[in-house]
């Protein structure tokens, strides 16, 4: 294990930004800590870097029981959402100050900042100040700058928050090489689940000071532990239905009520991938028009409106949609494969559900 | 771009300038008063005193500077700096770094007190001095005992002067401390630097141009200090006569020639701090534009899957 955090809580005042969380971060993994923004990942990412102290629990780096070490005993690299270069000194010295620091000698410090300088593609900016970076170009230098001393960890607040959206897709990809070419345990925080989703090995999801879940991001798309989860990490579509006689209604849409009484209030969600669109009006069991379609590249959002005017979301691929030569405005029947059943936002997820009308259609099944 | 687009773009230009702009009577007329203003108060008296220390050409120029009871003040004046402005200097750093990077009860009285020798005449400065160090004094009677001379000796102008000129090195660092903030501080401590190699390879770079205006305006005030130190001097001549004391004691004697060349050397002194200071202006600007200025995102020259 390389960093394990137990019962970890920090208050500050009466407010508790992180309450008795615990996790483990394995050797070499790239680990996403994903929440909105006051979720608590940040004090948790400060917190092992030594930059806060937890109010209660154990922070361990490779065994080692660190609340007592020191922030320069705890041999971490730490990446600032700022980047916070040293704008006094050139590219060279700030990538040279933790090993001058540590009292490297001059040749092998030369060595070490040439060999950065070429694994971030700083090749010719070393006698540059930050002022005369790029964005992109500063956040590799605050990378290289803490990479230079070896740490075991490796620490990055936010560091795709403050570059736009082009060079962000690249400084991802290239985050993810670097990690598979120095194999440096990594942990990001980052309010953006796409990016956590896209880079890491696993997310920690944080919401309100709480660990929400922690998996792959496979894990926690298919399986979430809370509403909260399922609908932070990706699109969900919520229907509240009313009980009458055994059956949970919505407009048009019906679902079995197991056993709740007439007159109570229920709660379904669905992933876009779920509801499934035909021509054929009798095909499916309810009846809507495509409202509007949304281009996302690859895969595209279809917006439908039933009669009584429910709005649902759907999701398919751009072959899909053409198989089933669909446009806007055009009516449709759609039906919708899979629910969960949902309780207040922090119970536990109950199991996915499989509609009884799964078997009229195979298509769109395994997206 | 066209003559003609060029010449539609200046025109539309000024026109829009005139719809904020005051006519050219009220402009000119401001600026003249202002410059005459200036020129009558400021330009004509400063010129005025090198004339005058000049009137009886260099030779009585020199001569007045020769004199052992000027040279005595000279050298008195420098020594006070000398004293002063590096104390001031230590204790204008520790408390622009504890205002600007901790929290703490009483950090708005300590900023109150730092300005307190801003709003204290400098006469009433001095005076507390001789209540607390004069014979007649508080701790007068034991500093006698001791033999501790303080209240018109050395020792009382430099307490003067560091008491008058405290304010501008904290004043001057406080708020460049702030606008850094400590985020490069933390970067430093995850790098392994403890608190003092921080502050001397991070936050004392990033803070010098600041540094260095308030040492050169708080070195001015501590050579041209006149009110506070006049109390505690007791004007002995030769002995503990600073510059301004000497021009005020030349120029009673109606020795005007000398009292000028006295005045002139403070002058000079004065020009010099002005040029300084808008030298480091003009560099602070220039670092603060650069920084403001991120040149425009390019992607990698290589692409990461190579890397």
């Amino acid at each position: 294990m390389s960093i394990e955090l137990k019962n970890v809580s920090k208050r500050f005042g009466a407010v508790a930004a992180v309450a008795a969380v615990n996790f483990t971060v394995r050797e070499g993994e790239l680990v996403a800590l994903l929440g909105p923004s006051g979720g608590g990942k940040t004090t948790v990412l400060r917190m092992i870097a030594g930059l806060e102290l937890p109010t209660e629990g154990d922070i361990l780096i490779r065994g080692q029981r660190v609340n007592d070490v020191p922030v320069q005993k705890r041999n971490i690299g730490f990446v600032f959402q700022s980047y916070a270069l040293f704008k006094t000194m050139s590219v060279f010295d700030n990538i040279a100050f933790g090993l001058k620091i540590k009292k490297w000698k001059s040749a092998e410090r030369k060595a070490r900042v040439l060999e950065l300088l070429e694994l971030l593609g700083l090749e010719g900016l070393e006698k540059r100040f930050p002022h005369q970076l790029s964005g992109g170009q500063r956040q590799r230098v605050a990378i290289a700058r803490a990479l230079a001393p070896k740490p075991s960890v490796l620490l990055l607040d936010e560091p795709f928050g403050a570059v736009d959206a082009k060079i962000r897709q690249e400084l991802r990809d290239w985050l993810v090489h670097l990690h598979n070419d120095l194999n440096v345990t990594t942990l990001f925080v980052t309010h953006d689940q796409e990016e956590a989703m896209e880079v890491s090995n696993r997310i920690v999801i944080f919401s309100r000071g709480r660990l929400e879940q922690i998996g792959t991001p496979r894990e926690v798309y298919e399986e979430p532990a809370n509403e909260f989860v399922a609908r932070f990490i990706g699109v969900l579509n919520v229907l509240e239905l009313q009980v009458h006689q055994g059956v949970g209604r919505s407009g048009e849409v019906e679902f079995p009520a197991n056993g709740r009484p007439d007159g109570s209030k229920m709660r379904i969600g669905f992933r876009p991938f779920a509801v499934r669109i035909s021509r054929d009006l009798n095909l499916f069991p309810y009846r809507a028009t495509i409202s509007h379609t949304f281009f996302l590249g690859v895969m595209l959002r279809v917006e439908l409106e039933t009669p009584a005017g429910l709005i649902i979301r759907a999701r398919m691929t751009k072959e899909e949609y053409a198989q089933l030569r669909l446009h806007d405005g055009m009516a449709v029947s759609f039906g919708i494969r899979s629910y969960r059943i949902l309780g207040s936002e922090d119970e536990p997820m109950s199991a996915e559900l499989v509609t009884a009308h799964t078997a009229a259609a195979t298509y769109g099944d395994g997206i | 771009m066209s003559e003609t687009t060029r010449f539609h773009r200046r025109t539309a230009t000024t026109q829009s300038q005139r719809g904020t702009e005051e006519s050219p009577m009220v402009k000119w007329t401001l600026i003249s008063v202002a410059m005459l203003f200036l020129g009558v108060f400021l330009l004509l008296p400063l010129i005025n005193v090198f004339a005058q220390a000049f009137a009886k050409g260099a030779g009585a120029y020199l001569g007045a500077l020769r004199d052992p009871d000027t040279l005595a003040a000279i050298r008195l004046t420098l020594l006070v700096a000398a004293i002063s402005v590096p104390l001031n200097l230590v204790f204008g750093v520790a408390a622009a770094w504890a205002i600007a990077k901790f929290e703490f009860r009483g950090k708005s009285l300590l900023i109150t007190l730092i300005d307190l020798p801003f709003s204290v005449s400098p006469v009433v400065a001095g005076l507390m001095f001789v209540v607390l160090f004069g014979l007649q004094g508080y701790l007068g009677e034991w500093l006698d005992a001791h033999d501790i001379r303080i209240i018109f000796a050395v020792p009382g102008i430099v307490l003067a002067t560091v008491f008058v000129t405290f304010p501008f090195v904290a004043r001057e660092l406080i708020p460049v401390m702030q606008a850094t903030g400590t985020d490069q501080e933390q970067a430093a401590l995850t790098l392994g630097a403890n608190g003092w190699q921080t502050f001397w390879h991070v936050t004392l770079p990033s803070a010098k141009w600041g540094l260095l205006y308030g040492v050169i305006l708080c070195n001015a005030r501590a050579m041209g200090e006149f009110g506070a130190v006049s109390v505690v001097s007791g004007h002995i001549t030769g002995v503990t006569d600073t510059m301004p004391l000497r021009v005020e004691k030349l120029y009673n004697e109606y020795n005007m020639t000398a009292a000028f060349t006295v005045a002139s050397l403070l002058a000079v002194l004065a020009l010099l701090t002005l040029g300084v200071k808008t030298f480091l202006e003009w560099k602070q600007a220039r670092e603060h534009r650069l920084a403001q200025a991120i040149p425009a995102e390019k992607p990698s020259s290589r692409p990461p899957s190579e890397s």
